[in-house]
């Protein structure tokens, strides 16, 4: 299966001035650091971490919205051209984006229909009237009513915005939507509506999804695959129910563990304290420093993400020690 | 049940608007029996924080308060303020979503919980801030010493939610209102401050009030679940009932609609529409134009809360049999 997307060790680092003053040293934050990822048409790769991670940076790269400190972006085999060269414009209709806050990405003082429509104004070719009906029929789509085109986005509920900008999104027909927490300011009620519809969609549009959330519940209900990224790496990948039921790396089970479900209380990972400043990454394994199966090895040295006989990609020195999976 | 701590019945609240009256609390009977979890849950506009906020006088004053809230018999609704002082911090006290905007910018952390034990327990300088760092110790803050010299903009999300708690178990109350306390925070730092709330409980015999939209962290944390929908309570049960068998066809429709993280994935029961505006409430029951099993009656007449259980109440004219559920069996999605 050739792949739609392929980012190669992407790497996205910021400098920082670390205090205040005209002689403070720079800082490199590291948002992204060695990231490679591929994603078949159709489908959906989920992208889990917590805040500060470099999920939403990694979307933003794939999509060449955020130029790589280096590392390099394929789509359909061909390289990612420069952001914002004529051949990265011509791309964008292909690539499209959904952000977490609705609200935040409409204008407010736009009816939705003009801005569901703006896409094509931008990349199509067609006449108002045609834009009028095809964005119409996408309202229809994901579940907008017809008379809603002339209303503004305050006049909408927060479930009905979040409709509006995937309408919007899909206007070109894309072949990658990347989705940063499309659904997380969302009541559970229409987070549910929202979900059953991005399945629906790429059912019948055959979209591929770069799904980022730091809900793991929806990352599973939604993902074909799924990476979990700790301090810019990933550090585990696979198959989203399976990893989700059996999970290697210490970070994915603490924080699989983590999440509350109705039912048996679970035996629970707690980790100490808080994920290391950004600016400040541990040495060797990031991880290490809240990992209750840190060893000296983890310290000193980076494990590289390799793949374990289960089809799993992890990386941790210990992964395929049985005791540690015992100790669990 | 043993005498409640804290009894509320036909609290309604509405607010002032534009010179008409918007009803966002409408009705609310419930109890908190002393040294009980009880968990609130609600979509956003249920008016589960909002219940609480008029228990303790925290509204603004356009907002009307009626009905009666009782601690230990004593009404609160309409009380002086010299007897709300005497409440607020020191026999109910109330965390917030974002511990950072709580908490004051400009002073040291050991400076507000210094100020916040002179206030609620009249101690001396010194005893305060040894009492400070005790405080920040029970929260299982490392180096509290260090810490009670820092800014809040120094500490994490995580961090300043414990600090929070520490300044909210200054007043030793006898309850703790805590509305949305992790949904600001990352998963693995929300289990430390739950896993901390329940040692506190447990050490202290403090009741707790946990107000959420993820039932997965009411059902992991309270005893007794009540589901709030359109500022009405529509159902209240020990949480086993609630999660197990719940009766009422919006509880009902909340649960299929949550994906799981262990099992077979399931195509997610949606509750269509949308929760009504406040002050725009249906004529009868507020969940009849969402539900799949409304009747003609459920459009006109209000249901009133009753027994389905030993402890199990739900406000539906139906009242669904157990092991029933109002939504149609979703299919398989793969």
């Amino acid at each position: 299966m050739s792949a739609l997307l392929e980012a190669t060790d992407l790497r996205r680092h910021y400098q920082v001035r670390t205090g205040r003053g005209p002689f403070i040293a720079k800082a490199s934050l590291r948002a992204v650091d060695g990231v490679s990822l591929s994603l078949a048409a159709g489908r959906t790769l989920g992208l889990v971490g917590e805040s500060g991670c470099g999920k939403s940076t990694t979307g933003k790269l794939v999509l060449g919205l955020v130029p790589p400190t280096s590392g390099a972006v394929r789509f359909k085999g061909q390289e990612m051209p420069a952001a914002d060269s004529a051949e990265w414009r011509a791309l964008r209709p292909r690539l499209q984006m959904v952000y977490q806050d609705p609200l935040g990405a409409l204008d407010r003082r736009l009816s939705v229909g003009v801005q569901i429509m703006e896409p094509l104004a931008i990349h199509g070719t067609q006449s108002p009237a045609e834009r009028r009906e095809r964005a119409t029929e996408v309202m229809m789509a994901v579940g907008l009513q017809r008379h809603q085109f002339d209303r503004y986005p305050h006049e909408l509920s927060g479930g009905q915005r979040q409709r509006v900008v995937l309408a919007r999104a899909l206007m070109t027909e894309p072949d990658l939507l990347v989705c940063d927490e499309p659904i997380s300011a969302l009541d559970v009620s229409i987070q549910a509506q929202v979900v059953n519809l991005l399945l629906d969609l790429q059912e019948r549009l055959g979209i591929a999804y770069l799904f980022i959330s730091h809900d793991l519940k929806v990352v599973r209900q939604v993902s074909h695959e799924v990476a979990v990224m700790y301090l810019g790496r990933i550090v585990e990948q696979g198959d989203a129910e399976d990893l989700f039921a059996r999970p290697s790396h210490p970070y994915t089970r603490a924080l699989v563990s983590a999440i509350p479900v109705l039912g048996p209380r679970r035996e629970r990972l707690l980790l100490q304290g808080d994920p290391p400043n950004p600016v400040d990454v541990p040495p060797g394994c990031a991880f290490h420093t809240r990992c209750p199966f840190a060893t000296a090895t983890c310290r000193a040295e980076t494990p590289p993400l390799r793949p374990t006989e289960s089809g799993r990609q992890v990386a941790c020195h210990r992964v395929d020690e049985p005791a540690l999976q015992v100790a669990a | 049940m043993t005498v409640p701590l804290v009894e509320i019945s036909g609290l309604t609240v509405d607010f002032e608007k534009d010179g008409r009256l918007s009803r966002a609390v409408d009705g609310i009977d419930l109890a908190v029996a002393p040294g009980e979890a009880l968990g609130i849950v609600g979509e956003s506009g249920s008016g589960k924080s909002v219940t609480w906020l008029a228990a303790l006088g925290l509204l603004p004053a356009r907002a009307r308060i009626g009905g009666s809230v009782r601690l230990d018999g004593q009404q609160l609704v309409a009380a002086p303020p010299r007897l709300l002082e005497e409440v607020r911090g020191k026999r109910i006290a109330m965390i917030f979503q974002d511990p950072s905007s709580c908490l004051n910018p400009v002073h040291r952390i050991g400076w507000q919980l210094v100020e916040a034990l002179k206030l609620h327990r009249r101690v001396d300088g010194a005893t305060a801030r040894a009492e400070a760092l005790r405080l920040l110790d029970q929260v299982g803050i490392a180096d509290a010493k260090r810490r009670l010299g820092d800014f809040p903009h120094q500490l994490s999300g995580g961090l300043n939610q414990r600090v929070m708690i520490a300044m909210a178990l200054t007043g030793q109350p006898d309850l703790l209102v805590a509305d949305e306390p992790t949904t600001a925070l990352d998963a693995t730092i929300q289990a430390q401050i739950l896993d901390l709330l329940g040692g506190i409980r447990r050490d202290t015999g403090m009741a707790m009030v946990l107000i959420s939209h993820d039932l997965g962290v009411v059902a992991e944390n309270v005893n007794r679940v009540a589901v709030m929908y359109a500022g009405r309570l529509v159902e209240e049960a020990p949480g086993k009932d609630l999660f197990g068998a719940a009766r009422h066809p919006y509880t009902q429709g909340l649960l299929a609609a949550l994906p799981t993280l262990t099992g077979p994935r399931r195509r997610l029961a949606a509750i269509p529409g949308t929760v009504p505006e406040p002050g725009k409430a249906p004529a009868g029951c507020s969940f009849a134009p969402r539900c799949p099993v409304a009747e003609s009656r459920c459009q006109s007449e209000p249901p009133l809360g009753r027994h389905v259980g030993l402890l199990h109440r739900a406000a539906c004219h139906l009242a669904i049999e157990p092991g029933f559920s109002a939504w149609n069996l979703p299919k398989a999605a793969e």
